[in-house]
């Protein structure tokens, strides 16, 4: 499968950006890290749409964003998870799983199902 | 996670959103380049690579850029926000510490601001406002320069209206109303017993000129115009317009009530419109008047009548006031009083001057208003300065508070807020309970029905009243506010730490700013004081005058009667039968020591006519005044209790006897300058009228103006246009009125249940608005009074609480109480007089000011000074008593173990 041909649903990276933060506090690149390395390198996270999705979030008071030292001594942005956040993150979860289960059993599907019944 | 140490310094000058997206992204492809060196890149391919992979970093930045602005701004606003919240809450907390503090100042606020919105909505309503019509800026007044001869020289008579008109150039339309109509000059028959109604007559156009639309059926068409108030030969009938207040009461708001006839003074009169609430035609025209409905004027009826209608104009757009008055003068040469006399063309020459409608309705009151305006500014003002010394006691006490507040780290502009917080809170709380004030006030004032004063029925609290209100409420809270709050956040406040004992520290500086403080405030109170004085003496000796008649125990009631003759001749010996008849039935009734008839009553409408010149004697024409006329019978003199020397008519000078008239004493000195006027002959044209007594001047306009010539003429030889029957009796008008309208009954049926209205009334109707202006500049003196005092109070007591030590010492070492006693005292009484002294000086510059407005009293005005010296020392000594005693009965070795 090309990898880098796999685009991001609407949404999805809000959620992914979420669930990246949900150990602590990270900067920007180590958010489009976490995102490649735990999907095998299959999702690629564009900076472009990156560092939008995060400023949009942290204004929606989703995430809030501290300065601090990475791990080469670089002044970096960190953003950790407000109780905001974590809400949003459960909430969107639940959606998402809901969501891919309706779309897996539809895929699913071997044969046309029987026609209802027409009173 | 800890914020570095550069972070700290990094942003020092306030958050830079841009330089913060730089510096994420730049991270960002170092992070990458690292990554890339890591695989094998050489550095600076790798970061050339970096940038690639990352696409178009300018826009991205451009979009940090806005967002983080966008952020940033709400994280102020919410900031601040969450600031002003907690500064609120502290605010409340603070102030239900102290609830008698608190108590004494929304008080003090409540009467200042409510005092200053009920006042400028009356200055809005009179001054700022346009009158409540349409386009009202367009419409002007138009009327010779005032004259001694009343309202007949005011008017101009049909054909000069109709030739004004035609001629003027300036105007969309031109109208005007009968001006000789007297309070319950109709009679409404068919509801019950006949009651007394107040109809205008008005010139058709008159509610299109004014832009008024009315609210149920139709205004008048130009045949009901032509037709006028009278039934006429004209198809269709008498028409007749209500206005919405009669139309609610008398009708009871009867939807139907258009195209329904009513009956008015025994015709039928088809109602056939019904005016809206907005248009109060005595609120404009006839202050302290009401009137019931519109009849139109037949302009063709009131030809030989003389001068009978007030003009008044609606200009085009854009013409100006003073272009009217250059159109006036071109046509006025070529107006007719009447058209059939060729000789009474450009009679009105100079006599056309267009004013705005404005000014004349509200123009003399101008400056009272102004008075008023500038008297209740000076009420905030001190109540101001007040509530600034109650604050700066307030902070001295709280002095400690501060200092901690200040060490735990809150800065000068935060205690500074603070302060100003509480002052905000403290005047917003009255604002609101003042806005109540003056609501009940003004709801009150809109109702006074008496009062004569211009559009009181349009008072109310507008949106402009509350943008006033905010403004005086933030204006009060910044000049109570700011001062203390300086104080304290300027004061140095280790020292205040380091110091013991309630308030020490920043005393003795605090004092000194308390006492300018009162001293300012006296002051201020002075000038009321001294304002309301004069006021009040002008307002004494307005009673004082000499009236020429005496307005107690005496009582009017406007008499029906029918002298309808088929020969002039006919009527008015018929007339004087009724006259004669309703005055004998009167007389002997219990309780009546005088009884008399007359058409006019004086400070009413009134009415001249013709100018009667000495017999024998040459005069140039103009150069004699032209007397009001009152026709009257025998007996209204005594009746009105006026000083006649001479004899009174008698019934028995008729239509063929003798014509005789009555003049007044200025008429007479006029006319007969240093000799004696009675038995001399009057000339009207060709009829002689012998002078038979004179009397003494009646004020007839108004009280406080001067007197012109006035003439009586006999009912039973000339034509009343009226019958106002006035009965002198020791009994109150109410017990006499039903045995007099009894007998009135008895002679004529038709008569209405018309009111007994006091003579007095008229008289206290007359200087109403005087004494509505002097009533209020007086409460607002006692309000000044009142707080001045309540400051003299505060800062006496405070510099005793403070210097009870001292004073310990003092009487430790052998200072006996009358001794500690009188010092309080004297000081109280440095402050008093330091406050008068000055108040004293700018009470002259106010008092030249309103000279104008004072009647017969001096702006220097002994009395009112020393009336007002007088309150203040009395009230000083008052207010400085209680603390001088609670300071003489201190306890020496309390206060020094307390120490």
């Amino acid at each position: 499968m090309d990898t880098a041909k796999l685009e991001f649903l609407r949404g999805t990276l809000d959620l992914l950006i979420l669930k990246a933060l949900i150990w602590g506090p990270l900067h920007g690149y180590a958010i489009t890290r976490f995102i490649r390395q735990r999907s095998d390198d299959a999702l690629l996270v564009e900076e472009g749409t990156l560092y939008p999705a995060l400023w949009r979030l942290e204004s929606r008071g989703l995430l809030a964003a501290e300065w601090g030292l990475s791990e080469n001594n670089r002044k970096a942005k960190f953003y950790r998870l407000t109780a905001g956040g974590r809400r949003q993150l459960r909430q969107e979860v639940k959606t998402w799983q809901a969501y891919a289960s309706a779309v897996a059993k539809v895929l699913a599907a071997t044969q046309l199902p029987e026609p209802e019944e027409v009173q | 996670m800890t914020t570095p140490f550069w972070r700290r310094y990094a942003r020092f000058f306030g958050p830079d959103p841009s330089a913060d997206v730089k510096d994420e992204l730049t991270f960002h492809l170092a992070a990458k380049a690292d990554d890339l060196v890591h695989q094998g890149w050489a550095p600076e391919a790798a970061c050339k690579e970096a940038e690639r992979l990352f696409g178009d970093l300018r826009a991205v930045q451009r979009v940090g850029q806005r967002i983080g602005t966008r952020t940033e701004t709400r994280k102020r606003i919410e900031d601040y926000w969450s600031d002003v919240i907690h500064d609120v809450r502290y605010t409340f907390r603070t102030l239900r510490r102290d609830p008698s503090f608190t108590a004494v100042s929304i008080l003090i606020l409540t009467l200042a601001i409510g005092a200053n919105i009920a006042v400028f909505s009356v200055v809005n309503t009179l001054l700022l406002r346009p009158l409540p019509l349409p386009q009202a800026n367009e419409l002007v007044w138009i009327a010779p320069p005032p004259s001694t001869c009343g309202w007949s020289c005011a008017t101009y008579s049909a054909d000069a209206y109709e030739e004004f008109r035609a001629q003027s150039r300036v105007y969309q339309d031109v109208s005007g109303y009968e001006a000789f109509a007297t309070p319950e000059n109709f009679r409404l028959t068919g509801y019950g017993e006949p009651v007394p109604a107040t109809g205008i007559e008005v010139i058709g156009n008159f509610f299109q000129a004014l832009g008024v639309q009315p609210t149920m059926g139709r205004l008048f068409t130009p045949e009901e115009s032509r037709a006028g108030s009278r039934i006429g030969e004209s198809t269709g009938g008498p028409a007749a317009v209500l206005a919405n207040a009669y139309w609610r009461r008398q009708f009871h708001s009867d939807p139907a009530i258009v195209g329904k006839a009513i009956e008015l003074n025994g015709a039928p009169v088809t109602v056939v419109g019904v005016l809206p609430d907005s248009f109060d035609y005595g609120a404009v025209f006839s202050p302290g008047a009401k009137v019931d409905f519109f009849v139109p004027l037949s302009l063709d009826k009131e030809r030989m009548w003389g001068n009978i209608v007030t003009l008044i104009g609606r200009l085009k757009p854009g013409v100006t006031v003073a272009q009217a008055l250059d159109d006036a003068n071109r046509v006025a040469p070529d107006i007719y009083f009447n058209v059939k006399y060729p000789q009474s063309r450009g009679q009105y020459k100079g006599g056309l001057v267009p004013v705005p409608l404005k000014d004349y309705v509200t123009g003399k009151l101008h400056r009272s208003l102004i008075a008023l305006w500038l008297a209740v500014g000076a009420i905030l003002l001190i109540a101001g300065v007040n509530l600034s010394n109650l604050l700066m006691a307030r902070a001295a006490t709280r002095a400690k508070e501060f200092a901690v507040r200040s060490a735990l780290g809150a800065g000068r502009g935060r205690i500074l807020r603070q302060l100003l917080m509480e002052s905000l809170v403290l005047s917003g709380v009255g604002a609101v309970c003042g806005l109540g004030l003056a609501f009940v006030v003004i709801r009150w004032l809109a109702h006074q029905g008496s009062l004569a004063l211009p559009l009181l029925s349009a008072l109310r609290i507008d949106a402009q009243a509350l943008v006033w209100t905010v403004s005086i409420a933030v204006f009060t809270a910044l000049i109570f506010g700011l001062l203390p709050g300086l104080r304290v956040a300027g004061g140095n406040l280790q020292v205040v730490l380091k110091d013991s004992g309630a308030g020490a520290g920043l005393g003795r500086r605090h004092e000194r700013i308390r006492s300018v403080l009162v001293v300012t405030e006296i002051a201020l109170a002075c000038v009321l004081l001294v304002s309301a004085g004069l006021l009040l003496h002008s307002f004494v000796r307005v009673l004082d005058v000499d009236l020429g008649f005496q307005p107690d125990h005496a009582a009017s009631m406007n008499v029906e009667y029918d002298d309808s003759a088929p020969t002039p001749e006919a009527s008015v010996q018929k007339r004087a039968a009724i006259f004669q008849q309703v005055l004998a039935r009167v007389a002997p009734l219990p309780g009546v020591e005088a009884v008399g008839i007359s058409d006019y009553l004086p400070l009413g409408p009134n009415r001249s006519w013709d100018t009667p010149v000495p017999k024998g004697r040459p005069f140039v024409p103009g150069e004699l005044p032209e007397p009001l006329v009152y026709v009257v019978t025998p007996g209204f003199i005594r009746a009105m209790g006026m000083n006649l020397r001479g004899r009174d008519f008698t019934w028995a000078d008729g239509r063929n006897s003798e014509k005789v008239v009555i003049i007044n004493a200025s008429m007479a000195r006029r006319f007969w300058p240093g000799e004696d006027a009675a038995g001399k002959t009057l000339m009207r044209g060709d009829e002689e009228d012998r002078v038979v007594g004179i009397v003494d001047d009646v004020h007839e306009e108004s009280v406080e103006s001067n007197v012109g010539a006035q003439v009586y003429y006999p009912a039973t030889q000339q034509g009343p246009s009226r019958a106002q029957l006035v009965v002198r009796s020791t009994l109150p008008p109410g017990i006499l009125a039903q045995t007099v309208l009894r007998a009135l009954r008895e002679l004529n049926p038709n008569q209405p249940a018309a009111e007994f209205a006091p003579i007095r009334t008229i008289v206290d109707r007359a200087v109403s608005p005087r004494r509505f202006f002097m009533l209020l500049v007086a409460v607002f003196a006692g309000l000044g009074l009142m707080l001045a005092t309540l400051g003299i109070y505060g800062v006496i007591s405070y510099s005793v609480t403070r210097q009870t030590p001292e004073i310990g010492v003092r009487m430790a070492l052998g200072a006996t109480a009358g001794r500690v006693q009188r010092q309080v005292l004297a000081s109280t009484l440095r402050l008093t007089i330091a406050g008068i002294m000055l108040g004293i000086l700018i009470a002259m510059v106010v008092a030249r000011a309103i000279a104008s407005l004072l009647f017969a009293t001096s702006p220097w005005d002994v009395p009112s000074y020393l009336g007002m010296v007088l309150a203040l020392l009395i009230v000083a000594v008052a207010s400085g008593y209680i603390p001088a005693r609670r300071a003489s009965s201190i306890n020496p070795m309390e206060a020094l173990r307390n120490n």
